[in-house]
């Protein structure tokens, strides 16, 4: 059923002014966790990172996948949401924002990991370049530094991204507040008015962000892969690590944007927005995402195989049958096993089918990301050096609570801001779609380009 | 701030109202500029909507890039020739990493600089002179006159009710 801008704006708004006590309990459930990454977080600092299981020569392991993974999940949003909106896809308009919000929490999640895993977080700002009194600057010639400089730069577009879009729903909800909420808003809305100039410049801003993000998100990927590439490590030493991180990030985000979009659903009672074609779409796009992710995996264990390296094949045959060989084939039958077959068959790619599949990706992905970074640092060239590696409680609790970061960072997100764009799908209720204003008009008509057709029909569930 | 302003349905009407109070400006003695438009959501392919466009922050986009480039540039050769470190023969200020930061700042730049000029562009942020009607989230567009002339409002009123306001209503705005 078509909605009105009144009802749009209603069901949009409902869950910044009441309060269910389900969105209680997933709050308290989520502080639960992260006040338990605290304590063992606490717990570390003071004691250091020797409470980790990492040793000699596993120096990185569930931290350093924890930075990847979050990182990786981060191009759910920024990304898929600047594609979308570059092709000017009508569907994609419920979706963005709720995309764009995992990026900015997952960068600034997988962003710490690093911070804390120097040991001494106290000393990070050393990684700023700026003229100090050590008399040292950052060395860019260091895989680390460049993370930086690439985290620091995604961060600052995604926020941007996220943020520029929301000034007229910060607008709308600080018209319909009262007391400090409308204080609180207004601020945020930066008085925003809705004249054609306002609208007009937003959208050539977004246009522009969405041309500036896509470039930078793919490098963000590719220098995380750099981190391992650019070593001598077995099995590291890969020209095809940017590109495959690039596609495994692309494919645990999407995995992440649809368990969330379900969740909200669910959750926010949006069943009226978040659509079985919005699933169906996605789902689409995590068949394929799998299928290249498939194809990466296999090319970078063929190549390893066929040059026949010892020091490389140590690390494969540690992967495939000896010790990790349990996780490797759980990696596999997440990633691709259970999510293929549902994402085939047009009668499985619904709700609950895209969920089932994103969920065992999210996992499998995770799975993935310790498979690259640990058998490789256990099972380095010279037998005599090989080591083992435990996890313990202490990166056990950090990593979970991680996932409860996440869950409670959405959880207040989406009590102080419309989980869907507003005006947004208001310009969908329009004759012709709406559209992106992409260039300006060298005659006042005809009017400027418009790409869209009608309003997309939902698909049966 | 006095703005003197009918609600309409739908753009076209609103196009009508825009046109008409263009067309009496000079009669009613109130300048052009003077003529106000708000709305919840853009309204793209009408005159009213697209009088604004302009390619402007594209061109500042790209100017931001290459001052960000420079940026990355001076950064990295600078301070690598100011404190050079023992590279054992390899070059002091290598141009393929540095091109890694370089090119993280170009793109650092052209957001940056789309971020200004947008808040430039529209007038954000300001908190002042305000125009506000609830019904603006409901779908409606405001097309009004700031400070209109006294003597011009029974004439405004009835060129707004003529192309479609449904009411004339009148709010003062914050200052």
């Amino acid at each position: 059923m078509e909605r009105t801008a009144e009802q749009i704006e209603q069901d949009l708004l409902r869950p910044i002014f009441t309060t269910s006590s389900r969105y209680m309990i997933a709050v308290t459930l989520a502080s639960c966790m992260v006040l338990a990454g605290v304590c063992a977080l606490g717990y570390q600092l003071w004691e250091g990172i020797g409470v980790w299981g990492i040793n000699s020569p596993v120096f990185w392991a569930f931290d350093i996948t924890n930075f990847v993974f979050w990182i990786g999940i981060s191009h759910a949003g920024t990304l898929i949401s600047a594609i979308l909106r570059l092709c000017n896809a009508a569907w994609r308009r419920p979706v963005t924002r709720c995309a764009e919000a995992i990026t900015v929490f997952s960068i600034l999640i997988g962003a710490a990991v690093p911070l804390f895993h120097v040991g001494r977080p106290w000393l990070d700002f050393w990684m700023i370049p700026y003229p100090s009194e050590r008399g040292i600057w950052p060395n860019f010639r260091s895989p680390l530094a460049w993370d930086f400089f690439a985290i620091s730069t995604y961060f600052t577009g995604s926020v941007t991204f996220l943020y520029l879009p929301t000034i007229p729903d910060f607008a709308a909800v600080r018209d319909n507040a009262k007391g400090l909420r409308k204080k609180i808003y207004g601020l945020l809305a930066l008085g925003w008015q809705g004249t054609p100039r306002q609208w007009q410049r937003l959208e050539i801003a977004m246009h522009i962000m969405a041309i500036a993000i896509v470039p930078v998100a793919v490098s963000v990927h590719t220098i995380v892969s750099w981190d391992f590439s650019m070593t001598l490590v077995p099995m590291w030493h890969s020209t095809i690590f940017g590109p495959y991180f690039v596609i495994g990030a692309i494919f645990s985000g999407i995995a992440a944007l649809i368990l969330t979009m379900a969740l909200l659903r669910k959750f926010l009672h949006l069943e009226e927005y978040l659509r079985p074609l919005h699933f169906n779409n996605l789902g689409k796009l995590l068949l394929t995402t799998s299928l290249l992710w498939f194809y990466f995996t296999f090319a970078e264990r063929l190549t390893t195989w066929y040059g026949n390296s010892p020091s490389e094949m140590d690390v494969f045959w540690s992967s495939i049958r000896q010790n990790f060989a349990p996780i490797f084939w759980t990696m596999v039958v997440c990633n691709f096993v259970i999510p293929v077959p549902i994402l085939s068959v047009k009668k499985f790619r619904t709700i609950t089918g895209t969920a089932i599949a994103s969920s065992t990706i999210i996992i499998g992905m995770w799975l993935e990301r310790f498979l690259i970074i640990v058998p490789a640092l256990d099972h380095k060239y010279l037998r005599f050096a090989w080591g083992t590696y435990r996890p313990t409680w202490v990166e056990d609790t950090l990593m979970a609570s991680s996932f409860g970061m996440m869950a409670l960072l959405y959880l207040l997100f989406s009590k102080a801001v419309p989980m869907i764009s507003i005006w947004e799908l208001k310009v969908g209720l329009q004759p012709h779609g709406g559209g992106v204003i992409t260039t300006a008009p060298t005659k006042r008509k005809p009017r400027g380009l418009v790409l869209e057709g009608p309003l997309p029909t939902d698909v049966p569930e | 701030m006095k703005v003197v302003y009918a609600l309409f349905a739908d753009p076209e009407s609103a196009q009508h109202a825009v046109d008409a109070l263009h067309s009496a400006s000079a009669d009613l003695k109130f300048s052009e500029q003077k003529i106000v438009i708000v709305s919840g959501e853009p309204h793209e392919g009408y005159d009213f909507a697209d009088s604004h466009l302009t390619n402007l922050p594209y061109v500042w986009a790209v100017l931001g890039a290459a001052a960000g480039g420079l940026c990355g540039y001076l950064l990295t050769t600078l301070s690598q020739k100011s404190y050079p470190i023992f590279t054992g023969g390899m070059p002091i200020t290598p141009p393929w990493t540095n091109g890694i930061i370089i090119y993280e700042l170009t793109m650092l730049g052209a957001i940056v600089t789309t971020l200004i000029t947008l808040l430039r562009g529209a007038r954000l942020p300001n908190f002042k002179g305000l125009i506000k009607d609830p019904e603006i989230w409901l779908g409606k567009i405001l097309v009004g006159v700031a400070d209109p002339p006294d003597a011009a409002r029974a004439q405004l009123e009835t060129c707004l009710l003529r192309a479609g306001g449904a009411q004339v209503r009148e709010t003062s705005t914050t200052h």
